[in-house]
């Protein structure tokens, strides 16, 4: 799917990228954990987070995320925001929950980045 | 710039992180992560180093007053150095085990202190030293290999 269905399914705002809308996405991370994500998520994807700082731009741009969806409706402030503009990361935000987020764009065929970790990276 | 090809070291540069200074943190990664694709290295070169890069960083600027990173292209290998002026790690086998950390509150706002850095750095990482001195510092050696 597209950026812009992204944006329709989750009846979300363009903080960040009106102009990126094309954009193919085909799978995505969620976690509030920039740590889980730099272990687990891939180049291409979009990123669902609750979390709205700076390392969350940082960390988007370090894995080349396509595309940062803030939850719960979140908002960044005008630095962080500043930030994905000179880092060139579009950010959505949504009024869903997390939970809601993952569910809407899994039933239009969005799919996780990875499916399960592996033994190796599980833990408690 | 193409990927260099003599048989010394090729391109050497060193980046400076101030301690506990949080508004900055993951910057120095950024520009090594743009100066290494701007090399064209591939793209797994380019993640792993970015991402082992980061997760120190945010380590420096964490636990420690200040530090620097030694970017180092060699022929075959990409290293990062990262030198930090701080409290060191009393026991670096709790440290490097998921889920250890002693990280506080404001580090945790930021999404880390999860106990998840340095095994990552070390997953990431083709060939990973660590070493600390208490009450001087701690320095990471990674390397990444540049498979052609
Ligand atoms: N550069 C450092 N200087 C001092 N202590 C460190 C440093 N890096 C890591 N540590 C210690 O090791 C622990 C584990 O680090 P890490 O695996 O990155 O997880 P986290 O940062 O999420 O706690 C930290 O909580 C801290 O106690
Ligand atoms: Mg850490």
């Amino acid at each position: 799917m597209k950026l812009r269905d992204v944006k329709e399914i989750l009846d979300a705002d363009v903080i960040v990228g009106d102009d990126k809308l094309d954009m193919e996405v085909k799978t995505a991370f969620g976690a509030d954990l920039m740590s889980d994500v730099l272990a687990f998520a891939k180049a291409g994807s979009i990123l669902l987070t609750g979390l709205t700082n700076d390392q969350v731009i940082r960390t988007a741009d370090i894995l080349d995320i396509a595309a940062i969806v803030l939850v719960r409706g979140k908002r960044a402030n005008t630095d962080t925001i500043n930030l994905a503009k000179e880092l060139k990361i579009p950010i959505l935000s949504t009024k869903y929950i997390l939970f809601e987020t993952a569910g809407r764009l899994y039933a239009k065929g969005m799919v996780g980045c990875v499916e399960k970790v592996d033994n190796a990276s599980a833990r408690n | 710039m193409p990927v260099p090809e003599t048989d010394h070291i090729s391109y050497q540069r060193s980046f400076y992180i101030e301690g506990g200074n949080f508004n900055y943190a993951g910057i120095v990664s950024t520009s090594i992560k743009s100066i290494l694709k701007q090399m064209d290295f591939p793209g797994d070169v380019v993640r792993k180093c970015a991402i082992v890069c980061y997760e120190s960083e945010i380590n420096v600027v964490s636990y420690a007053r200040k530090g620097v990173v030694n970017l180092t292209i060699n022929p075959d290998t990409v290293q990062i150095e990262v030198i930090d002026e701080g409290p060191g790690i009393p026991n670096i086998d709790q440290a490097m085990q998921q889920g250890y950390s002693t990280a506080n509150q404001k580090i945790r706002e930021m999404g880390f202190g999860a106990g998840m850095g340095l095994y990552n750095i070390k997953s990431y990482s083709d060939a990973f030293i660590i070493s600390s001195e208490l009450g001087k510092g701690t320095r990471l050696l990674m390397t990444i290999n540049i498979k052609k």
